[in-house]
């Protein structure tokens, strides 16, 4: 819309991985929940349940991730997360002032979307943290819990399984605190629902 | 090289310390006599009649593990002190064979210097258990506890795998074992797995709970609950243990000589990750021991709750301004 133009920016594998690992965390969201707050919850799965769930999920989030992590390193979509840590608050600082003040007063986008530049640079980080930093911790810390006998047993007098199983938690609310800002910010294309078509179709109008 | 010195070395360390067991450190000396035969595979006898030395076998099981017997709680016992002195001579006398044997009960039984043990409040319970309902005395402690090897590991031991490991055992040798189940049932035995197919990670579980979390109810003022419920009435319910108030910190974590580590360790533990440390010494212990669903870190709970409505709260404001200067 910024400059009119048609962009293809999703392939369609990268769609296909979006969809499903969009509902395989919801999936691991919600039994993750169910897990946490195993003896409170009218709402929530019981325990047997959220856990079936929770496993299954993993498994299928955890393949999907090397699908995306492949498809960014064969495809030239991996360009748009390259980190360019020159300039960088600068840039930030300026997407942020925009979503504060800048886009209620009426202003232009201060990066406008184009083939170049897919993200903005809030959206682009948001995207790195998510993608390379918390998915990883949560497979990896995931994973040890799978098979708990290879998680050390003691460090500094704590349960090995309770630091895994705490920070696999807390990176987890923090992924679901990215889905909730994801999900909004998504929202602020014109129409609002434009966004969510293009993740579907794969053109940005 | 290395690995073939090291494993020399553990072999003659192994041997030596064999030895000294065999020597019997803390096994009363009268007793080697009978040692002798019952612990090797074949044991040698003069008989009378071809005035010949000969070779025989040992049944298997009446041959003794020594190490064992010189850990359990009768270690100080000669052989003699419970069965019959006329077992010195062999061949042992036919009658024998019929000997009453004593139970823990006749000797321990009402005697207020094992008053901590309260054994007359276990056998109260035993008697309760679906083992003793359903086979009476023939059933006795024994069956459970060998009055060689008994050992009080949830009592003494530090090891929280090794509390688990030595109690189901307890019940393993019997239903994971035809020979032993046959003593007391005609019935085939169940097949454990399959029973409990319903629970995930079966084989970690049996090794990190005991099968009396699950089959008894938890007394608070018993160190071991005794009663074998009705398998109708074991615990299915994951809550039970998967929560923040697990039935686990009543049973198998309450262990007073598990939580001794934990206090030395204290001081250490809060400068180093004083972030999880709470207050309270019931819930410092539990740290040590966890179980996914039992979130016990203080406060994070509410980092969540805070985090999360803020996250909520900028988005709804965002939306108010956003429709009111469309
Ligand atoms: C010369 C070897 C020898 C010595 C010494 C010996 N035993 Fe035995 N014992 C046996 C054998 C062999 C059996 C197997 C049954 C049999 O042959 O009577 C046995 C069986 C037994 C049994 C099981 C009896 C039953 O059938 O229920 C007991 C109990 C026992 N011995 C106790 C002792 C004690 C206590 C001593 C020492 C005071 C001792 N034995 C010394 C060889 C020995
Ligand atoms: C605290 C009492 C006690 C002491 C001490 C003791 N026994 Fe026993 N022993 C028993 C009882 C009770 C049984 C019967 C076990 C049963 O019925 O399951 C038994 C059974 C046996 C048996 C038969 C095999 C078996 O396990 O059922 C042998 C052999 C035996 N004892 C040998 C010995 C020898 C040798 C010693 C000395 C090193 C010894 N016992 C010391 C109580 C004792
Ligand atoms: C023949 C009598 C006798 C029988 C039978 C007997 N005990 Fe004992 N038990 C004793 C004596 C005596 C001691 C003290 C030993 C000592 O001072 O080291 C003892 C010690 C113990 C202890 C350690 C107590 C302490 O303060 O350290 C436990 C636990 C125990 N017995 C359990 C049992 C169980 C369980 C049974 C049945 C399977 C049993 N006993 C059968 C006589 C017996
Ligand atoms: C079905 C098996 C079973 C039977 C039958 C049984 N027990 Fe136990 N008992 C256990 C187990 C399991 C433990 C825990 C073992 C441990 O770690 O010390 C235990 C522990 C004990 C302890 C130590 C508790 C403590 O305070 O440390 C005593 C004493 C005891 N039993 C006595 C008895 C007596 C007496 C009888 C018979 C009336 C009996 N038991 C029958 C399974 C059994
Ligand atoms: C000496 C053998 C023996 C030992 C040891 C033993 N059991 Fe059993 N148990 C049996 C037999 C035999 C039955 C079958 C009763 C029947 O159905 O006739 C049984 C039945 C059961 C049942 C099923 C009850 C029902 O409702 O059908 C449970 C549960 C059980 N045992 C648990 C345990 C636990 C837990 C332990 C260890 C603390 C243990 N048993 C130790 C022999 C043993
Ligand atoms: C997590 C809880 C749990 C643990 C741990 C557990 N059980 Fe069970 N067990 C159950 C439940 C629940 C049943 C009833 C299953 C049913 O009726 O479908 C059962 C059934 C049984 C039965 C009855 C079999 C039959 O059908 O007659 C036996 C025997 C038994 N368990 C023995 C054991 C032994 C031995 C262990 C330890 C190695 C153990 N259990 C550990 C929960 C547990
Ligand atoms: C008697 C208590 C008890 C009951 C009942 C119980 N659990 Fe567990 N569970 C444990 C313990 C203890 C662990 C081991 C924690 C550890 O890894 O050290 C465990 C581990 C697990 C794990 C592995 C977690 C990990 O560390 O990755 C899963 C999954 C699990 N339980 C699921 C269940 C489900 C589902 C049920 C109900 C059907 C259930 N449990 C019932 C005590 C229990
Ligand atoms: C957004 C994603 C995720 C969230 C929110 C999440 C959340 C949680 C939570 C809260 C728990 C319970 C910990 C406790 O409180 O004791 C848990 C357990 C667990 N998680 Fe996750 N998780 C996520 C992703 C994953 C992934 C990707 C895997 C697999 C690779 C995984 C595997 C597990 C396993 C194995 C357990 C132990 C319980 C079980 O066996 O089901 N999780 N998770
Ligand atoms: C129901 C859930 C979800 C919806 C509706 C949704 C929606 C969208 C939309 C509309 C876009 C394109 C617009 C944009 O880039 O902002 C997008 C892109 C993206 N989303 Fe989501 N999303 C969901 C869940 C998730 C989850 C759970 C993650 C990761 C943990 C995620 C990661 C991404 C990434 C990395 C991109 C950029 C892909 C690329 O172009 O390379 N999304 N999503």
């Amino acid at each position: 819309m910024e400059n009119g133009k048609k962009l293809y920016l999703y392939p369609l594998w990268l769609r296909i991985w979006h969809g499903i690992n969009a509902l395989g965390i919801l999936a691991l969201i919600f039994s993750g929940i169910s897990l946490h707050y195993s003896d409170r919850g009218i709402l929530l799965l019981d325990f047997q349940s959220a856990v079936a769930v929770h496993n299954l999920a993993g498994v299928i989030v955890t393949v999907s991730y090397f699908l995306f992590v492949f498809g960014n390193i064969l495809t030239k979509n991996g360009k748009y997360y390259r980190v360019k840590t020159k300039g960088l608050p600068n840039r930030l600082t300026k997407q942020i002032q925009y979503y504060i003040s800048g886009m209620f007063k009426g202003e232009e986008s201060p990066f406008p979307i184009s083939e170049k530049r897919k993200f903005n640079p809030l959206q682009k980080y948001a995207y790195i943290f998510a993608m390379y930093l918390f998915l990883p911790i949560l497979i990896v810390t995931g994973i040890a819990l799978f098979f708990p006998e290879i998680i050390i047993e003691q460090v500094f007098q704590l349960s090995g399984i309770m630091l895994t199983a705490v920070i696999h938690g807390i990176i987890g609310f923090l992924t679901f605190v990215f889905l909730l800002v994801h999900l909004y910010v998504a929202s602020m294309g014109k129409p609002p629902g434009k966004n969510y078509k293009s993740i579907i179709t794969g053109w940005h109008t | 090289m290395r690995f073939f010195a090291c494993t020399l070395f553990l072999v003659i360390l192994a041997g030596f310390l064999g030895v000294l067991n065999l020597n019997g450190q803390n096994i009363p000396e009268q007793n080697q006599a009978c040692l002798k035969c019952h612990t090797s595979q074949a044991h040698t006898i003069y008989n009378d009649w071809t005035e010949k030395e000969e070779k025989r076998l040992m049944n298997p099981f009446y041959i003794l593990d020594t190490i064992q017997l010189a850990v359990g709680v009768h270690q100080v016992f000669s052989c003699i002190d419970c069965h019959s002195m006329d077992y010195e001579t062999y061949p042992h006398d036919g009658q024998l064979k019929l000997e009453p044997m004593m139970t823990c009960i006749d000797c321990h039984g009402g005697d207020p210097t094992y008053e901590d043990w309260q054994f007359d409040r276990i056998e109260e319970e035993f008697q309760k258990s679906v083992h003793y309902e359903l086979h009476g005395d023939q059933f006795s402690c024994s069956k459970c506890h060998s009055q060689h090897y008994y050992r009080a590991t949830a009592r003494t031991s530090s090891d929280l795998r090794e509390i688990v490991d030595y109690s189901n055992k307890m019940c393993l040798s019997c239903h994971d074992n035809m020979t032993k189940y046959q003593l007391v049932s005609e019935d085939a035995k169940p097949q454990l797995v399959d029973i409990h197919n319903w629970l995930p990670n079966q084989e970690l579980h049996f090794r990190r709970v005991r099968c009396i979390e699950c089959h008894t109810e938890v007394q608070d003022s018993l160190m071991v609950s005794h009663n074998i419920l009705r398998k109708e009435h074991a615990t299915k319910n994951c809550v039970e243990c998967h929560s923040a108030n697990s039935m686990l910190q009543a049973s198998l974590y309450k262990y007073q000589n598990l939580r001794v580590r934990t206090e030395t360790g204290e001081n250490s533990q809060k400068s180093i990750l004083g972030l999880f440390t709470v207050k309270n010494t019931q819930e410092d212990f539990s740290n040590e021991y966890y179980v996914i669903g039992a979130s016990r870190i203080p406060y994070l709970n509410t980092i969540f709750a805070l985090i999360f409505f803020a996250t909520l709260g900028g988005i709804v404001v965002h939306t108010i301004i956003r429709i009111i200067k469309k």
